[in-house]
């Protein structure tokens, strides 16, 4: 693949600047309207439709030179989509890359918001699959665009309190439903909901790029988000019994790891970076010691993929 | 290093350089060329062409090579490529009527000023292995039928200068006002044509978006819900007024000059079809049209594109809209081969974060029915 001949023949950072100033204005919308979704003429990315091209299309847009991008996939930075998207824009746009959250001037993501308190100055892109957060209720564009348009939210809270009933809470877990600045309800991507709270009154500016069903919707810094729900029935989030096996935080989102076919299991940080950085900062020795198990995993990993 | 999936850069590399082997197969297989490809898979050619919406032959049976004959990654390549494109000039709308033809059918009479012109077509050929291209000859014309095309070239040199061959839904029918007329933009300053390429889709929208979205989708798509017409969904049956296959010259018009320029040609396979209308409270009975026009040398698409053209103008003739190959967000939403693929297969990608979310909820609601036996049943009833 001769893909860094090619590179140079393109403009920086993949998009013309013609197509770079429409995203701009169509960026400038949204966040002047926090949660409304602002249609764009979305362009063929190099990558699938599905895959982040509305965040990368995003990205393209507010990156420079200067710029120090982190792009994770599911919380980690070595995901191979996130691979693939670091590396496209190393080679399109010529910036500085970076696995730490704190060093990120624009972080790239899909799925999940790290750990680490973002800050001024810092652009969180989120890549969207279905931006439409009444589509499951309600299939046609031409009527959900009315509801949001009529602030028409009563199906949404039917919805909701049908879960209630029937199971006792809430049975959403992932891209679960917000309300913006008081207004427009809006779909925070499929983060799991544990993230939710990151997003209310966030010092970075939150954006967020649909690809294939070609919109973008932003928060500003500062804005109010609030996660719908019900006066006896409080939002909350996921908790674990267990802490990360590797650094022991008690208050991450944490995956769960097959170690082998018995049914044993280990809970570790979704976020690598924050994983890792809490890793050196105290190295205790039981942490040592899951780290030596974690590493006999790996080896059965490495074994299976043979 | 306790993500399955560390590693993902070492990964990707070797999964080129495994993509990079595949492709090029055994060594000892010559390669293929583009020019081998351009001239014996035309076929493919033109549907990657068409849908990937950028005319140039090279490209497209580079696109293909590239992708190990997967059409559909093909048509991908050329799209990525075709939208970093700069917009020099518009031109003015193709003439098909003055098409320098080579296969031009009409299913509604039997002869007609111009004639029916078979041209290079499978339609009467017999689907049987021809076990004579297993070898590869300097020339697979057997001496039968290159004498055939000797004796039938000249006749075929008649029709290919600009002979007049009027469209029969234009000139023909139209003459006795049988069939609705198709109305010309007012007015294209106010109004110009609309491009999905430049503009987001908003719904409604008018004929101009559909059709783009049409002559851009799905071979396969397009095929399915052109055949739904037919058996009962929104049936409305066609006659294929005229398909027509040639090549058409583009045409520009440089607004400081004042003239036109012809800039090239373009091979087009257009189809016009013939459909009954019962008629409304403003309009009498008479004949509908619909139009497929794609890139290259495609009839199937071109007509599946009619019919599904046809069906997708029911709210314009007042018709009741009962089936998906009427509701326009249905077809348009899901017509693009790139769309779709990039999002049915981005499943694919890793989702334990989403995953995990919803094994907690799983263990908690199963916890849940377990401690409460008693109440589940009851409410079960009561939801019953």
């Amino acid at each position: 693949m001769s893909q860094n001949t090619t590179a140079s023949s393109y403009n920086y950072a993949y998009l013309d600047e013609q197509t770079k100033r429409m995203i701009r204005r169509a960026l400038l919308k949204a966040v002047a309207i926090p949660g409304y979704q602002v249609p764009f003429a979305g362009r063929e990315m190099p990558m699938p439709y599905g895959w982040g091209t509305g965040g990368v299309q995003v990205t393209a847009t507010v990156i420079g030179p200067s710029d120090t991008l982190k792009v994770i996939d599911q919380g980690s930075d070595d995901t191979t989509n996130a691979v693939s998207i670091r590396q496209f824009f190393e080679k399109t746009a010529d910036i500085n890359t970076t696995e730490k959250t704190k060093d990120a001037t624009v972080i790239q993501t899909r799925h999940r918001i790290p750990e680490e308190t973002l800050t001024e100055g810092q652009i969180l892109v989120y890549q969207v699959p279905i931006p439409e957060p009444l589509r499951f209720l309600e299939p046609r564009e031409t009527e959900t665009r009315k509801m949001h348009a009529l602030e028409e939210y009563g199906l949404m809270h039917v919805k909701l309190y049908e879960d209630i009933s029937r199971h006792g809470h809430i049975a959403t877990t992932y891209a679960y439903p917000v309300k913006v600045n008081g207004r427009y309800v809006m779909d925070p991507s499929p983060t799991p909901k544990f993230d939710n709270p990151k997003m209310d009154n966030c010092a970075a500016l939150q954006l967020f790029g649909a690809g294939r069903e070609k919109r973008i919707y932003a928060i500003p810094p500062y804005t109010k988000v609030q996660s719908l729900d019900f006066e006896d029935h409080p939002f909350e989030i996921q908790s674990w019994d267990q802490d990360c096996a590797l650094c022991g935080s008690t208050d991450s989102f944490l995956d769960e790891v097959i170690l082998d076919d018995k049914g044993n299991r280990m809970f570790v940080c979704s976020d690598s970076d924050y994983c890792q950085s809490r890793q050196d900062n105290s190295m205790s020795p039981s942490v040592e010691h899951t780290l030596s198990q974690a590493s006999q995993m790996q080896s059965v990993n490495s074994e299976a993929s043979k | 290093m306790y993500v399955a999936v560390k590693g993902g850069e070492k990964a990707i590399k070797n999964a080129h350089r495994l993509l990079a082997e595949k492709r090029r197969g055994p060594k000892e297989i010559p390669e293929l060329s583009i020019a081998q490809i351009k001239e014996q898979l035309s076929l493919s050619v033109s549907r990657v062409m068409a849908e990937g919406s950028l005319f140039d032959e090279d490209l497209a049976a580079l696109a293909i090579k590239q992708a190990r004959g997967d059409l559909i990654e093909a048509i991908f390549l050329v799209r990525a490529y075709r939208t970093t494109l700069p917009r020099l000039a518009y031109s003015l709308p193709i003439r098909t009527d003055k098409m320098s033809v080579e296969r031009r059918v009409s299913a509604t009479y039997k002869d007609l000023p111009g004639g029916q012109i078979l041209g290079p077509t499978f339609d009467y050929t017999h689907r049987l292995l021809d076990f004579d291209l297993m070898e590869t000859t300097e020339d697979n014309l057997s001496e039968e039928s290159s004498e055939d095309t000797e004796s039938q070239k000249s006749e075929i040199d008649i029709h290919t200068p600009e002979v007049v061959m009027p469209r029969v839904l234009g000139g023909l029918l139209n003459n006795e006002g049988l069939i609705q007329a198709e109305t010309l933009p007012e007015n294209e300053e106010e109004h110009p044509v609309g491009d999905l390429t430049r503009e987001p889709l908003e719904f409604p929208v008018d004929r101009d978006q559909r059709l783009q979205n049409l002559a851009r989708g799905d071979e396969g798509f397009i095929l399915s819900l052109g055949y739904s017409t037919q058996r009962g969904y929104a049936r409305n049956h066609a006659f294929v007024g005229e398909i027509r296959l040639g090549t058409v010259s583009i045409e520009i018009q440089p607004s400081e000059l004042g003239f036109t320029i012809d800039i090239g040609d373009l091979e087009i396979t257009e189809c016009e079809t013939v459909n009954q209308f019962q008629g409304s409270k403003t309009e009498p009975p008479q004949f509908t049209r619909g139009y497929g026009l794609v890139f290259g040398q495609n009839e199937r698409k071109a007509i599946s594109m009619a019919l599904v053209d046809r069906a997708l103008r029911a709210k314009e003739m007042g018709e009741e809209i009962v089936a998906p190959a009427q509701d326009e967000e249905f077809v348009m939403s899901h017509s693009d081969n790139i769309q779709a693929t990039g999002f049915v297969e981005h499943i694919k990608l890793p989702h334990y974060v989403d995953f995990q979310a919803e094994l907690g909820l799983v263990r908690r609601m199963r916890e849940e029915q377990q401690n409460t036996p008693t109440q589940q049943t009851q409410t079960q009833q009561a939801a019953e």
